[in-house]
């Protein structure tokens, strides 16, 4: 073979290579962005940090295992849906996000509104403990060892000549794409949502003018706990779900601060940045260092730029 | 009947007591002031109307009804509307949003009507209706303030400062707002000022506080004239800076 050649192929394979692990970077970014949103969100609205937010994405995962295994044993008595490749996991994921939903609800009305006044380290360790909650009853409920979500999206592959691209993968990234895009929506132009943006940007205001504060708090538990339950239910195909798997909630802590720890793109911008450096630090660098590189990139962006990408604009009086 | 009653209202921040046992009435139609020292309380006694803060004792009722342990935003769907203190708008939405939230409790076809009388009102917000409020000067905020709360078409307006940090020609043109709005959109007011001058001109019946109680109480225009008023608040004697001596160190009021 002339050598040309097969410096030629050489390079093509690194291109190649390197698309490779840019796009095994941009979902698992991805699902940094989805928790950080959460962390973000309810943080905005309360100033509260939910240090529970990757533990939420646990039980979601978990729940919509136990709800396609019920919704696989009813629609083998339906004739047209049982026939349906995927029925099953589609019913089970809305109804995931209902059922987190209200589990975000129930959180905020029993365990943290009767924090509200109380000093904030005292709510960071009651979610931290929150955590460990979620932690022992799904082990208790579901058991320890890991178990795979039946997705329709776990294991095909497209092949764009030579790029190996997992249907999972894509799953994560237009999921997360629908998932920005509605929220966007949402805040931007109804009338709860920007009642919402409101509330968090200035409470008293908010109250004077009859917003029912309250129940704009509790919907933010909802939605941010229901995004949650979406990150781990897309990114299940991929890691397999165990009781212990939302400990990545704190590369999504650092990929919220990354962001700027108050913008809802900084979020995302921040998971993905967190999660494109992982594969490639993973390859490059010696074995260990991939695992904490999303501290490496906070602590880099603390010294550097510690507003974060999108500092947040909101000047809180005092 | 009067429209607003409060009937020995104690309020605390924490351990700390505010408001002392305060009473006061403010009837349909009229524009009520509340004057005193800086700390007198007034804020609070605004804040415990609009259920913002939570009475220890006493009871507030409105139009007869016991809003007392009510959530705020229930006080300001009964028509309750509140200026803040200090400009507070919702500083990244636009203008067009902050007065659109303002009627957040209605959902009546006029809204959009409303939304052209308050730029009528105030013209130099009609120019910026879609710029950010945070960006507008503190006067247009004030305003927005103002525009925010006649959104929800209120049966009673609490102002707290109105003109507070405004030049000397915008707070003229706030109280003859003020007094527009009375008159023709029949809003009664429940108005605290420092600057006595106005509130009194503006006002028909006028309570003084101090140290969380109301140590006076008359119609504005005996309260003009009233001797202590004068030398306090709108220092007519050459010592007279306000808040330096306090009203017990000469009389027993109560
Ligand atoms: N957030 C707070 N925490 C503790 N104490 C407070 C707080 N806000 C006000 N106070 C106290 O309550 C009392 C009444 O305050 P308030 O704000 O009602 O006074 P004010 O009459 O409105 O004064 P100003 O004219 O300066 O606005 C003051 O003595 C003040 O020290
Ligand atoms: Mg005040």
């Amino acid at each position: 073979m002339p050598r040309v050649f097969a410096c030629r192929t050489r390079r093509a394979h690194t291109i190649l290579e390197t698309l490779q692990l840019l796009i095994i970077g941009i979902s698992q970014g991805c699902v940094y962005g989805l928790i950080a949103l959460g962390f973000v969100l309810i943080y905005k609205a309360t100033e509260m940090v939910n240090f529970a937010q990757g533990d939420m994405m646990m039980l979601g995962a978990f729940i919509a295992f136990s709800l396609i295994e019920a919704f696989d044993w009813l629609f083998a008595f339906v004739p047209v849906l049982g026939a349906l490749p995927g029925a099953s996991f589609a019913f089970a994921f809305l109804g995931t996000l209902l059922v987190m939903a209200a589990f975000g609800v129930v959180l905020e009305r029993g365990v943290l509104r009767p924090m509200i006044g109380e000093p904030p380290f005292a709510v960071l360790m009651l979610t931290i403990g929150l955590g460990f909650v979620l932690r022992a009853v799904a082990g208790a409920i579901w058991g320890n060892q890991p178990r795979a979500l039946d997705s329709p999206f776990a294991g095909g592959t497209f092949d764009l000549g030579g790029l190996i691209i997992g249907y999972e993968n894509v799953a994560i990234v237009v999921g997360t794409a629908l998932l920005c895009g509605a929220l966007y929506l949402f805040f931007r132009f109804t009338r709860i949502g920007i009642a919402m943006q409101a509330a968090s940007q200035n409470q008293l205001a908010a109250f004077y003018v009859g917003i029912p504060v309250k129940r704009v708090f509790a919907l933010v538990w909802a939605i941010s706990a229901a995004i949650a339950a979406a990150a781990g239910i897309l990114v299940a195909p991929v890691n397999l779900i165990d009781p212990l798997m939302g400990f990545i909630g704190i590369k999504a802590f650092a990929a919220a601060i990354v962001g700027g720890f108050g913008s809802l793109p900084g979020a995302i911008v921040g998971g993905l940045l967190i999660g494109i450096a992982e594969p490639f630090v993973a390859l490059h660098l010696p074995p260990g260092l991939s695992e904490v590189s999303a501290f490496v990139i906070l602590l880099a962006m603390l010294v550097v730029r510690p507003q974060g990408i999108f500092p947040s604009l909101q000047q809180k009086k005092v | 009947m009067a429209l607003l009653e409060l009937r020995n209202i104690e309020t605390y921040y924490g351990p700390i007591m505010a408001i002392r046992g305060v009473s006061l009435k403010v009837d349909q139609s009229d524009i009520v002031t509340i004057l005193g020292a800086n700390g007198a309380g007034k804020t609070t006694v605004l804040k415990t109307i609009s259920a913002a803060m939570e009475a220890q004792k006493g009871s507030v009722t409105f139009e007869g009804v016991d809003i007392t342990a009510l959530d705020p935003d229930r006080v300001a769907r009964l028509g309750i509307g509140h200026v803040p203190e200090g400009r507070e708008v919702f500083p990244f939405l636009s203008v067009d949003e902050n007065l659109r939230m303002g009627a957040y409790t209605r959902s009546d076809a006029d809204i959009g009507a409303d939304l052209e009388l308050v730029y009528d009102y105030f013209p130099a917000l009609a120019e910026d209706r879609s710029l950010a409020a945070g960006f507008l000067s503190g006067g247009q905020q004030q305003m927005l303030a103002i525009g925010r709360a006649l959104m929800l078409r209120p049966r009673l307006m609490l102002l707290d400062e109105p003109s507070l940090g405004l030049s000397p020609i915008l707070t003229h043109e706030i109280a003859g707002i003020v007094k527009r709005l009375n008159e023709e959109q029949e809003v009664t007011m429940l108005l605290v000022e420092q600057n006595a001058k106005m509130a009194l001109d503006l006002g028909d019946y006028g309570y003084v506080m101090e140290n969380g109680r109301i140590v006076m109480e008359d119609t504005c225009q005996r309260l003009k004239n009233a001797t202590d008023i004068k030398e306090f608040y709108l220092g007519m004697k050459d010592q007279g800076v306000r808040g330096r001596r306090r009203w017990k160190q000469r009389k027993t009021w109560r």
